[in-house]
């Protein structure tokens, strides 16, 4: 992108990963800043994660993502297909399946901002 | 916000060369039944077949081609393993036998998941079984996959004909391909809808006559395709996709 704008300068981009896909985010910092160097980019990631939460359709508690309590592999379910949480986890207040992701499902790009430019 | 996984699914399923949805519209027709044989019956012709399985809150797919223990491999996505020589996945494999209750937004999420993450090989076909109804999947099916057939399944039942009808025209009304209509479990006392199908326009493909020996080839594939019901449906394939 930076070569396509012409825009030879540092570029911040602002990566957010929801907590359900469990990335280390250490090791993807890693990957993307070889890849960038592959490309000749000058890109300088910032990887912010986004705690998971989730309400319930039925009686509208709110609670939040303990991986800690879930079996090694229900975690790496998860991990691949956050989804399958509906699978293995209830509303803890009504013991409802119905319940939304409200935060921390996915990874996206939240902002490509242009650092100095030359 | 941009979505990265939406980009990477055309290049997920560059490698294969048809990709063939099994729909219905309504359930209990043997749509599962028939993608998954169709999968089986291709592969034995010498093809590389897939099958994907979307039926994300009821999956069948995994009783009827009997997989256990088996996963697909983690690298760079995730590598379908082969069952019986078909390339195969399903939420089964993350999921186990839980009921996974989903709503819309949900169910978007975990076929666009799939698509992104699963790494196909030169596949000669892929076949996609469908969820009953005209919702969520099969909007996704349309909006993300482009160059979608469709091979429509229903019983010689009016009440089949009807949703087969609403079926059709969503389909024609965005121009997807049609394979074909296959009518499946014909009885005795059942009338093949043969003229009423072809009075809607479709191409109707065969019938194929109930058949008992499928409940004991269910999870046992060389059984399967030794019924009667895997070989109506394997010359019925021949020629609807023009097999030589």
């Amino acid at each position: 992108m930076t070569t396509e704008r012409g825009v030879r300068g540092l570029i911040d981009v602002t990566i957010r990963i929801g907590e359900l896909q469990q990335i280390d985010l250490e090791t993807f910092k890693f990957a993307l800043e070889q890849l960038s160097r592959q490309y000749s980019m000058h890109i300088k990631f910032e990887l912010k994660e986004e705690r998971a939460e989730f309400r319930c359709g039925v009686c509208g508690e709110v609670w939040s993502f303990e991986r800690e309590n879930l079996d090694p592999e229900i975690r790496e379910a998860i991990h691949v297909i956050p989804e399958v949480a509906h699978a293995f986890m209830r509303c803890p207040r009504c013991g409802s399946p119905d319940f939304e992701v409200i935060k921390g499902r996915g990874v996206w790009i939240e902002s490509i901002g242009e650092g100095i430019k030359c | 916000m941009l979505d990265p996984r939406i980009s990477v699914i055309g290049e997920r399923l560059g490698r294969i060369s048809k990709i063939i949805a099994v729909s219905s519209g309504k359930g209990g027709v043997g749509k599962s039944l028939i993608a998954a044989t169709t999968a089986l019956i291709l592969s034995k012709k010498g093809l590389q077949a897939g099958l994907l399985d979307l039926d994300f809150t009821n999956p069948s797919s995994n009783m009827i081609l009997g997989v256990s223990n088996v996963y697909p491999i983690e690298e760079k996505g995730m590598i379908p393993p082969k069952i019986h020589g078909v390339e195969y996945l399903s939420i089964t494999f993350f999921a186990g036998d839980e009921a996974i209750p989903l709503r819309g937004e949900d169910v978007t999420n975990v076929f666009i998941e799939m698509l992104a993450l699963t790494k196909w090989s030169d596949l000669n076909y892929l076949i996609v079984d469908t969820p009953p109804g005209l919702g969520d999947v099969l909007l996704d099916l349309l909006k993300l996959i482009r160059r979608l057939m469709f091979l429509v399944v229903m019983t010689p039942s009016r009440l089949s004909l009807g949703t087969v009808r609403k079926l059709l025209a969503l389909l024609w009304g965005v121009k997807a391909p049609v394979i074909g209509v296959i009518e499946n479990m014909l009885t005795e006392a059942s009338a093949s809808l043969r003229d009423e199908v072809e009075r809607l326009g479709a191409r109707f493909l065969g019938s194929i006559p109930f058949d008992p020996e499928v409940e004991r080839g269910l999870g046992n594939p060389k059984k399967l395709l030794e019924t009667k019901f895997a070989k109506r449906l394997s010359s019925i394939l021949d020629q609807a996709l023009e097999i030589t």
